[in-house]
């Protein structure tokens, strides 16, 4: 896609920065001193030794009406794209075109100022996002409505919660009416509730509103129910550019880590209590969705390898995979107890698995605990929080395969004819 | 509504050497401004005992200082009105424009994250410090109208001269404010050096003395301080002194107007790495 119908055209965009001077700022002393110990420093930088390119390279189009999604890991250079094309930083070389007005979010809440009132800061960030005055007052009571917070209006927002200045401050940009809106990870602040409503807000925006949208989030959830097509970023340069699926699933699989099937997650460093007498010392999780990278979907199974490290012939009676959702709640306990088995250590590293054939839960990001324990002896190893697992929408298609108010766990469902 | 054929195209490419001022997209900005003089109006006074009073004391305090060590002891020649009120004419356009420098000198890096979060014009934020200070000039001024009374000090026609010396004030405010700025994202010494530089600046301004004491004809020299020729006028406006500021103001109106659009193009060129910067 390119040519007349693309909303934002980049091609072979960059930008480099000067190592050691990334975000700082030097004193003047620094600078002098600097100066006189090395007067051949301009010729230096120019042979390229202390420069990093946060982002090189970079070329795509973006259709109008589209939604697409940039994600990549930390340092990919995602926000630095964002940045480049809101016009904050310019690019070292390559050019971008937007067609249509510009509207950026790349943090919630600038320019809000803790002394004024929730009614002033309305004004003052719509300001500063590019709306006019008139505007904003016609939109004044919905943004209100949106944020829901009602009698605090006229409260210096010193005194709200941070819960109600991040609505407040969401709700503002929502009503920004952009021909482009650029959205940075925003909707990582605020409570669950909130995000769903803003999700929905801003899918209501780009479909009924015919607006390009140009997302960034670390949750891919979001990603894969808002966007149809995705850019995925590495080390600042592009990688792939194709369906949301296809691409998310591509980061997940290169993705190290936490949010990584199939890859080997470390747990010699990871806090945990117990006699120690035998260790979880590594981990990886895997599902069947090959289309999803491994990643685990609702109703379908997960499979965690386990590591296990033991200084002496153990015998277990307890080896239990813990689902927790954010807040910490314990959803799902899969333990071998209820299976009235026992495991044999031996010294060494022992490998084993456990099968969830069915998770019934619905997407979302999950926190797993693992637990090792002779039952009504004593804890051998409990690592609460190992690791974070995302469990995955298998197709998307806007809200098709997940509502947004579904709850945490799945069910099966069927209607029976009583008559 | 999908965006027309004809819809504004943003052009994003990188950028060398100077840049034209784009003066039209700051006038397409004044609903922006407002926003940020009324923001810092709004702001400046909050939780203080004494709230806006503190425009009145600040020039208030230092003429009763003045008055005292320069006008009792050291007995100055104060052009034959009563010292206080002399010193007062001078205090107040003053105490705006060290206040309006140090502001916009500062604007910039109190505004980092919008700098990093948002584009906007950037002139906006020294331009909106600059403005959001003659609120507190007026109030001085007044009470500076006060003190005339008191002292029977006769208004003339000459007073409507004061608006256009308060541009001429605002324009040296925001001209040094413009370089300073500049370089205190860069360089954070500016913050430190802010203070000093006022007070050297304040006794090289023929304020606590009359420019008077310079001999006749190097009396345009002083005027390379802008600030020396915009008090001279205030004297002249308001206390009736026979001498018109002339020759010394329009050299340095001369000098406010080269610094003034130097410091515009310096930061045009400069503003583009405030990001990556700051």
């Amino acid at each position: 896609m390119s040519g007349p119908d693309a909303a934002i055209r980049v091609d072979r965009l960059g930008k480099r920065y000067r190592i050691g001077r990334v975000r700082g700022y030097r004193s003047l002393r620094e600078e002098i001193v600097e100066a006189a110990r090395a007067p051949f420093r301009y010729r230096a930088e120019r042979s390229g030794n202390d420069v990093f390119w946060a982002l090189r390279d970079v070329s795509f189009d973006i259709g109008v009406g589209e939604v697409a999604g940039i994600v990549g890991g930390n340092g990919a250079g995602k926000s630095t794209l964002l940045k480049i094309l809101s016009r904050v930083v310019t690019p070292t070389e390559g050019l971008a075109e937007i067609r249509g007005r510009v509207g950026s979010l790349l943090e919630v809440g600038t320019g809000f100022h803790p002394e004024l009132t929730g009614r002033e800061n309305v004004y003052m960030n719509g300001a500063i996002l590019g709306m006019r005055k008139a505007e904003i007052d016609r939109k004044f009571d919905e943004i209100i409505a949106f944020a829901e917070i009602g009698q605090f209006l006229d409260t210096p927002v010193k005194r709200y919660s941070s819960g109600m200045q991040v609505r407040l401050a969401f709700a503002v940009a929502a009503h920004l009416e952009p021909e482009v809106l650029i959205v940075d990870e925003v909707l990582a602040v605020g409570d669950a509730q909130f995000q769903k409503k803003c999700l929905g807000k801003m899918q209501e925006v780009s479909r009924l509103g015919g607006r390009t949208v140009l997302f960034v989030s670390h949750n891919m959830n979001a990603v894969q129910r808002l966007c149809t097509r995705c850019i995925l970023l590495e080390r600042g340069g592009l990688k792939a550019v194709g369906p949301t699926n296809t691409i998310v699933g591509e980061y997940l699989a290169r993705a190290g880590g936490t949010l990584s099937p199939a890859t080997s997650i470390d747990l010699t460093h990871a806090d945990r209590s117990g006699d120690g007498k035998a260790r979880f010392a590594a981990a990886q999780y895997v599902s069947d969705a090959v289309e999803a990278g491994g990643q685990p979907y609702p109703d379908g199974p997960l499979e965690i390898r386990l590591a296990i490290e033991a200084s002496e012939p153990t015998t277990v009676g307890s080896l239990a995979v813990t689902l927790y959702d954010q807040y910490g709640t314990k959803l799902v306990n899969a333990d071998t107890i209820s299976l009235g088995e026992t495991i044999a250590l031996r010294p060494g590293l022992n490998q084993l698995a456990l099968r969830i054939a069915q998770v019934h839960l619905n997407p979302g990001v999950y926190v797993l605990g693992l637990w090792l324990a002779r039952p009504l002896e004593a804890v051998i190893d409990h690592v609460p929080a190992a690791f974070e697992i995302e469990v995955m929408t298998r197709e998307t298609g806007g809200l098709g395969a997940a509502p947004q108010d579904d709850g945490m766990v799945t069910c099966a469902l069927e209607v029976l004819d009583l008559d | 509504m999908p965006p027309q054929a004809h819809a504004r195209v943003t052009v994003v490419r990188p950028a060398a050497g100077w840049a034209p001022l784009h003066l039209r997209e700051l006038v397409e900005s004044y609903e922006l401004l407002y926003f940020l003089v009324l923001r810092s109006l709004k702001v400046r006074y909050k939780q203080t005992l004494l709230g806006a009073a503190w425009a009145v004391l600040q020039p208030l305090l230092t003429m009763a200082i003045f008055s005292l060590v320069f006008g009792r002891l050291a007995k100055l020649d104060s052009e034959g009105v009563p010292y206080p009120v002399f010193a007062l004419a001078g205090l107040v356009p003053w105490t705006y424009f060290a206040n309006a420098l140090t502001q916009a000198s500062n604007s910039l890096v109190e505004q980092e994250r919008m700098l990093t979060k948002i584009y906007f014009p950037r002139l906006l934020l020294p331009l909106a410090s600059v403005i959001a200070g003659l609120i507190d000039f007026a109030i001085a001024f007044c009470v500076l109208l006060c003190m005339m009374v008191f002292y029977h000090i006769p208004f003339t026609g000459r007073i409507l001269a004061v608006p256009g010396l308060m541009v001429a004030a605002a324009a040296t405010a925001l001209a040094a404010g413009l370089w300073l700025a500049v370089l205190n994202v860069r360089y954070r010494d500016v913050r430190h050096a802010l203070p000093f530089l006022t007070q050297v600046w304040l006794f090289a301004t023929p304020i606590a003395y009359s420019s008077t004491l310079v001999p006749a004809h190097l009396r345009p020299l002083v005027g390379l301080n802008p600030m020396a020729g915009i008090v001279d006028g205030f004297r002249w406006a308001l206390l009736g002194r026979a001498m018109g500021p002339g020759a010394t103001l329009l050299v340095s109106l001369a000098v406010v107007s080269l610094l003034l659009v130097g410091g515009l193009y310096y930061f045009r060129r400069m503003e583009r790495t405030f990001a990556d910067v700051v």
